[in-house]
């Protein structure tokens, strides 16, 4: 008896010890690919700025955290709100948000669409769905520039049929911007939906139409609720690179309407304040993080109450 | 109101698929169900029962004719505007909602005020005895428990008809039985039409007050369970529902639903007709195993054979005996203590007696 729990726990041990070493590669990445480079932002953001960019070593400096927020005049000294940042920032949770919604109600019923599909056709349509992924971002992205901008398919369409008299401005405009993501991260919301509703038992939404549920209510009362958890990861994973973007802003939005990606990339490229940069992409970090950390607690809480 | 039927089927059928493939589910269907009825739709899987029912309750709509509820055409209404609810086989309760929110759903979804959906869900909770439970979430509650929860949710809006998609089937035997009895009894208390689908013959013996037999999209025979078991119409229904001999016989005369037949052994015995024919020639009669005697083998037997094997089952005893013109044929006889002095044993021969009117001449 003694030599079987002998026995035993030495293959427990190996099991444990066999777990970690198959972990391992992947630890060992997040290691030094995530998490190590976060600490060096940390540590950057708090140093002085180098003459031509990069930073100078061992001096600390709070001059980064401090432009995120406040701006020094250059003839008087006076301290006043970092204006351009604000609205830099403002205008990406704005268009983000805006992304989100209007990729959450075009993917809502394209996944609904979809899961209730036969299954052999449903991989068909979730084949269809990954597509644009074959083309390179900025490809896809310059092809919008085609669609929308004065001269383009769209403009050209409306101004044949008679619909307008003048093309309409809409490259570089925050518009632009937003068509684009929601063009490019729309799969990224359609996948998480239909995952969670080909798990969606259809026997209860008969139930609902059973207890003269109308179809809205049936969508209110049993579709939402039970596909909830697909809506959250949907629009986790269209927000954040939203809020990040970079290439869309870029491209569509000229040079004028920056968004977060662009500030920081512009504090380490042409503006030379690695600091500042460092600074600004941690904020976004956590900014990002605190507005996750509150949707996911108050939507695990409404759920909460649904369920009594 | 002269028409008194709850539910009346009119020459509906229902085809699934398109072109070569093309199936009918249902081919032409025609019944009616009265007011206040435990009716039952008893078959074997395939046979179209869930597809009538998916009709009657509005998930499908049927490819031709009608359905009428208290003279109303509501084949073409979407199931939410039909006073009809449905207790579904796997229960189909709102994983995110309570007990009690589960049954006042259709309420809530009918307008009703907010006074009356408590009360009328603490009734329901009262008559299917789920009043401790009533905060549970659906998921940590039993399956019979669920079982009661869906009859409530489903009998809370007070529907025309109710309709139960073998909502037994899920359920251990013991609690399946009990389950048979509360049935039985919310069905008299509420005096709601129930229209009950099921494939166990056993089932829809002990509840209904009347059976339709169904196979391959069509019904075969509507009767009380007595009329199904002791006077199938067709070869199908004697053999779905029960255990049963089937005999050759010729017809010597008929007439009024009575006739006189021929067995193989030359003994002639009387039986009855199935409804609205007039049986001539060869024809297949059936037997229960129980209608039937063990006797010693004399010139009164309707039957001479060997029995070939005894089959000791409790509360009774089977005898396999092979007859003379080489048919199987099964004697069941209730074991008694009261002892009629002889047992059978195996290779023994005997004769078979048949008791009054149990022979049914079959249409097929």
């Amino acid at each position: 008896m003694a030599s079987a729990q002998e026995s035993a726990r030495i293959a427990e041990r190996r099991d444990i010890r066999n777990r970690w070493l198959l972990s391992a590669p992947a630890l060992i990445i997040i290691l030094l690919a995530a998490i190590g480079p976060l600490f060096i932002m940390l540590a950057y953001s708090f140093m002085a700025k180098g003459d031509y960019g990069d930073v100078k070593f061992g001096q600390f400096s709070l001059d980064g955290w401090f432009s995120v927020f406040f701006q020094r005049d250059i003839f008087d000294d006076t301290i006043s709100l970092a204006d351009a940042h604000l609205t830099i920032f403002w205008r990406s949770v704005r268009l983000s948000l805006a992304t989100t919604v209007v990729t959450l109600v075009l993917g809502f019923p394209t996944a609904y669409f979809i899961a209730t599909r036969p299954q052999n056709k449903r991989e068909i349509w979730l084949f269809l769905i990954t597509i644009p992924f074959w083309t390179n971002l900025l490809i896809r992205t310059f092809a919008m520039q085609e669609v929308i901008r004065n001269e383009g398919i769209l403009n050209t369409v409306l101004l044949t049929l008679g619909v307008i008299r003048s093309p309409i401005q809409i490259l570089y405009t925050d518009t632009a911007i937003m068509f684009g993501m929601v063009y490019v991260y729309l799969p990224l919301m359609v996948l998480p939906l239909y995952a969670a509703m080909e798990k969606l038992d259809f026997r209860l939404v008969e139930a609902g139409y059973d207890l003269y549920a109308g179809r809205l209510q049936v969508l209110r009362r049993i579709i939402i609720p039970l596909v909830k958890p697909g809506i959250i990861a949907g629009s986790i994973l269209v927000f954040i690179p939203s809020l990040g973007a970079y290439v869309t802003p870029r491209v569509l939005g000229g040079g004028k309407n920056l968004m977060l990606g662009n500030l920081i990339e512009l504090q380490f490229g042409q503006g030379r304040n690695w600091p500042l940069g460092a600074a600004i992409s941690i904020t976004l970090m956590v900014v990002v993080m605190t507005a996750l950390l509150i949707y996911v607690r108050s939507a695990a809480r409404t759920g909460a109450d649904n369920n009594g | 109101m002269p028409d008194k039927n709850a539910i009346e089927v009119r020459g509906v059928s229902k085809l699934f698929g398109m072109g070569e493939a093309q199936v009918a589910a249902l081919d032409n269907v025609s019944v009616s169900i009265r007011e206040n009825e435990f009716f039952t739709l008893l078959g074997p899987s395939g046979c179209g029962k869930t597809t009538l029912l998916r009709l009657i309750a509005g998930f499908d709509y049927p490819t031709d004719g009608q359905i009428l509820l208290h003279g109303q055409d509501i084949a073409p209404l979407p199931p939410f505007k039909r006073p009809v609810n449905t207790v579904f086989q796997s229960y189909a309760l709102f994983p995110h909602m309570t007990v009690a929110q589960n049954i006042a759903f259709g309420l809530e979804m009918l307008g009703k005020p907010r006074a009356e959906i408590s009360a009328r869900v603490a009734e329901m909770l009262r008559l299917v005895r789920m009043e401790a439970l009533k905060d549970r979430r659906t998921s940590q509650i039993s399956g019979g428990q669920q079982q009661r929860v869906a009859l409530a949710r489903a009998l809370a809006p007070q529907p025309k008809v109710l309709l139960l998609d073998e909502p037994l089937s899920a359920l251990d035997y013991k609690l399946r039985k009990e389950m048979q009895i509360e049935l039985k009894r919310l069905q008299n208390e509420t005096g709601i039409t129930f229209i009950f689908v099921t494939h166990d013959q056993e089932e829809a013996l002990t509840m209904s007050d009347r059976i339709a037999v169904m196979s391959s999209g069509k019904i075969l025979q509507v009767g009380s369970p007595w009329d199904i078991y002791d006077r199938p119409a067709v070869r199908f229904v004697a053999d779905f529902i029960g255990e049963t001999n089937f005999l050759d016989a010729d017809v010597i005369s008929a007439s009024d639903g009575r006739a006189t037949v021929r067995l193989s052994s030359g003994a002639e015995i009387p039986a009855t007709c199935p409804a609205g024919a007039t049986p001539q020639g060869k024809v297949t009669i059936v037997v229960r195993p129980e209608h039937a005697r063990m006797a010693a083998p004399n010139g009164a037997s309707a039957q001479l054979g060997q029995i070939e094997n005894v089959v000791y089952l409790g509360t009774d005893t089977h005898f396999h005996v092979r007859l003379d013109d080489g048919t199987p044929f099964i004697v069941r006889q209730q074991n008694s203590r009261d002892g009629n002095g002889h047992s059978f044993a195996s290779a023994e021969r005997v004769g078979i007696e048949f008791g009054q009117d149990v022979a049914q001449i079959l249409k097929d």
